[in-house]
């Protein structure tokens, strides 16, 4: 009997301690930044850490090449494949929640309160994904060119109007020191031109589609600002301001550096690269075309996707991934604007008096986000082929008027993208 | 000067000029993509203007070799794709020469009709069954060591075996068993020989352009296979080549890189076309078919 008890006693208690802990649940992500070094090496730290942190969950990662990643994402959801967590291209985002692939972030709002609105992805009343930065678009000169040429510097506060950049564009050509007077990186006929040439238009007062309803672009599109933005547009091209589309793409990598362009529109991802190379690089901010100051905003977030089966889990990790430091390490890795000011406060380049700072407060202050509509694929490819066209030659009219056709017809086609 | 017609050494030498230069365009694009490979993305970009491009001259190293290992597994990527590739090609010598024996050799009910149908797939992009193909192979069941298994992605399998049967290779095969002589196979069966035997011991040893020729194509679309492996693909470990490349498209283009990783990639197909050079050009002049 003794035995019996002392046999029971010792299964008891070597069942007790065989019992593993409880095991992590696991937790997919897909990211977009296969190849990208410094973006692998700083998510992969977030995610060990977070592995470390809590006894819950565990993330895997699984990287694609950006430029294929919509596609991957668009296959997986049709084969019902997705993973717990993605990143998704700021605005693409409303086409992912509208059809299905992402859920709203079960997450407070109020949590992210101090991003840049440019980060938060919000569609239909909801926030569905966050960023871990932002990015701006700036005019690229040197302060050496605004001396020779009498230039005033233009600031936040005071940015050049039309005429006054007009007036640089026009200095700078007939200085003759340069083969162009502005670069406006022509050759990539990708999301860039929706991203970097649309807020012009906005600058202008029309816009891609028009935002009150998000069901027709007629007006906005070819409304009497976006003639006069069309017109102005061309203009840079036939009177030899700027190289067309079948720009170099070399020059768009080099061609400032090397002083072939007077001022280049260029993204802050090439911001520290430029300044190694140009001592005297200065940012200055969008002019000021009637309708005040406009530059693009949204980069990639953080969502959760439809079939996650652990949204909280996928949530966690995305408010982990969202701390200070991480958003700090971010850029300073990879140069973009960290979203918040207390993150900023800890980068070395957007700090108070960081040689990248005014490009957070460009941001803050000029920033509109891209059309917030599932619409807004079909509309980028549209509105691109447009401006291409236009920059070609093509009659400004028409080719917007065209333009309006071809996204009001796919707005109709898609019973308005769920905007009533 | 008057050139003198009949002037056999001069014809000669005229057509070789053109012959040469016809051949310069063509490897053109190869030296650069060499040539560039080994230098330094400033100077790449500057040489583009200039036949510097073609000329390995300035800041040489093998830099951007090692840049491109550092950013991708290129190995990994290039053992995935000589993989799925030579499975595919042998196993689709052995079924579609098989399809085309039975085409071409046995007598059954609807084999005109069937061999008809095979051949109008030729006209059918791959575009266009590409999404029904994924949702087939997303829900297909298989039964290996972990036992039964829903969904062929991200496997090996779902890159080679919808692969492994096409009009085209039946087609090249069925063209060419009609020019055997028929007397040969009469002669083996009157000799006892199984249909099987006729296959193995008297059509394929014969068969050495045609399956050459089969080999490299088959070897050529799927070593360049980019859409497929794209959406039935999502993890690194069974990633090809040529969706590998997006890795080297970032925010700023490393282009030496670029040229580093195509011209490591390229090899494979170098060795492959040299290995079956003469029997592919056979193949080519008996059967009128190019890739």
């Amino acid at each position: 009997m003794k035995l019996t008890k002392h046999l029971a006693g010792a299964m008891i208690a070597s069942t007790c301690l065989c019992v593993p802990a409880v095991a992590q649940t696991k937790l997919t992500m897909w990211y977009h930044g296969a190849g990208n070094e410094v973006e692998s090496k700083i998510l992969n730290q977030i995610i060990s850490d977070f592995n470390t942190s809590q006894s819950d969950w565990t993330v895997s990662i699984e990287s694609f090449p950006e430029k294929t990643y919509n596609d991957s994402i668009a296959a997986a959801a049709l084969a019902g494949n997705l993973p717990d967590i993605l990143d998704v291209d700021g605005p693409i985002m409303p086409n992912w929640a509208w059809a299905g692939y992402l859920q709203p972030l079960p997450i407070d709002e109020s949590e992210f309160a101090d991003f840049l609105p440019g980060t938060k992805g919000v569609w239909d009343g909801k926030l569905y994904s966050i960023g871990l930065w932002d990015a701006a678009v700036a005019l690229f000169a040197r302060q050496s060119t605004l001396k020779e040429l009498g230039l005033r510097t233009p600031t936040l506060d005071k940015p050049w109007s039309r005429e006054e950049f007009m007036a640089a564009l026009d200095a700078a050509k007939a200085s003759a020191k340069y083969e162009y007077a502005l670069d406006l990186g022509m050759n990539d006929q990708a999301e860039w031109y929706s991203y970097a040439f649309s807020p012009f238009l906005q600058s202008f007062g029309g816009d891609i589609v028009d935002r009150s309803t998000y069901r027709t672009a007629e007006g906005a599109l070819n409304g009497e600002a976006a003639q006069a933005f069309g017109k102005w547009w061309q203009s840079l091209f036939t009177d030899g301001y700027a190289p067309g589309t079948s720009e170099d793409p070399a020059d768009q990598q080099t061609g400032f550096i090397d002083g072939k362009f007077a001022f280049q529109w260029n993204g802050n991802w090439r911001a520290v690269e430029t300044m190694a190379a140009v001592d005297d690089v200065v940012f200055l901010p969008a002019p000021n075309f009637g309708a005040g100051s406009k530059i693009g905003a949204g980069s990639w977030q953080f969502g959760v996707s439809a079939k996650s089966k652990h949204p909280e889990g996928a949530a966690e990790f995305i408010k982990f991934a969202t701390q200070d430091k991480y958003l700090a390490a971010f850029s300073d890795g990879i140069g973009l604007i960290p979203p918040t000011p207390s993150a900023a406060q800890m980068t070395k380049n957007y700090k108070d008096g960081g040689t990248l700072a005014m490009f957070f407060d460009l941001s803050k202050a000029q920033a509109l986000v891209r059309p917030i509509t599932p619409g807004y694929v079909v509309q980028s490819k549209v509105f691109t082929k447009a401006v291409a066209d236009i920059a070609n030659g093509a009659d400004v009219a028409d080719t917007l008027d065209a333009a309006v056709d071809e996204i009001d017809a796919d707005i109709e086609n898609n019973d308005g993208y769920g905007h009533r | 000067m008057v050139i003198n017609p009949d002037n056999y050494g001069l014809r000669l030498f005229v057509r070789y000029l053109v012959l040469c230069l016809i051949a310069l365009i063509f490897i053109f694009p190869l030296v650069f993509m060499i040539n560039s490979s080994f230098k330094p993305d400033s100077q790449l970009l500057a040489d583009t203007s200039s036949l510097r491009a073609f000329l390995p001259v300035g800041d040489i190293s093998l830099d951007n070799y090692f840049g491109a290992f550092q950013r991708a597994p290129v190995g990994l990527f290039v053992f995935n794709s000589v993989l799925v590739t030579g499975m595919t090609v042998v196993l689709s010598l052995l079924i579609c020469s098989l399809a085309a024996f039975s085409f071409t050799f046995l007598r059954w009910k609807g084999r005109d009709v069937m061999l008809s149908i095979v051949i109008a797939t030729l006209i059918i992009p791959f575009e266009i069954i590409a999404i029904p193909l994924l949702l087939l192979v997303s829900k297909l069941p298989w039964i290996g060591l972990n036992g039964l298994e829903l969904g062929w992605l991200n496997t090996y399998r779902v890159q080679i075996i919808p692969w492994i049967a096409d009009g085209l290779t039946i087609f090249l095969f069925v063209q060419y068993f009609k020019g055997l002589p028929g007397e040969l196979i009469e002669a083996s069966r009157v000799e006892g020989a199984s249909w099987w035997q006729v296959y193995y011991r008297v059509v394929m040893p014969l068969s050495g352009p045609v399956l050459a020729t089969a080999a490299i194509l088959k070897f050529l679309v799927m070593y360049n296979q980019y859409l497929w492996p794209l959406i039935v693909v999502q993890q690194e470990n069974h990633r090809p080549v040529m969706v590998g490349l997006g890795y080297f498209f970032q925010l700023n283009v490393a282009w030496g890189e670029v040229m580093a990783y195509l011209t490591l990639i390229t090899v494979p197909v170098l060795i492959f076309y040299l290995f079956l050079q003469r029997a592919f050009i056979a193949s080519i002049a008996s059967t009128g078919v190019k890739g």
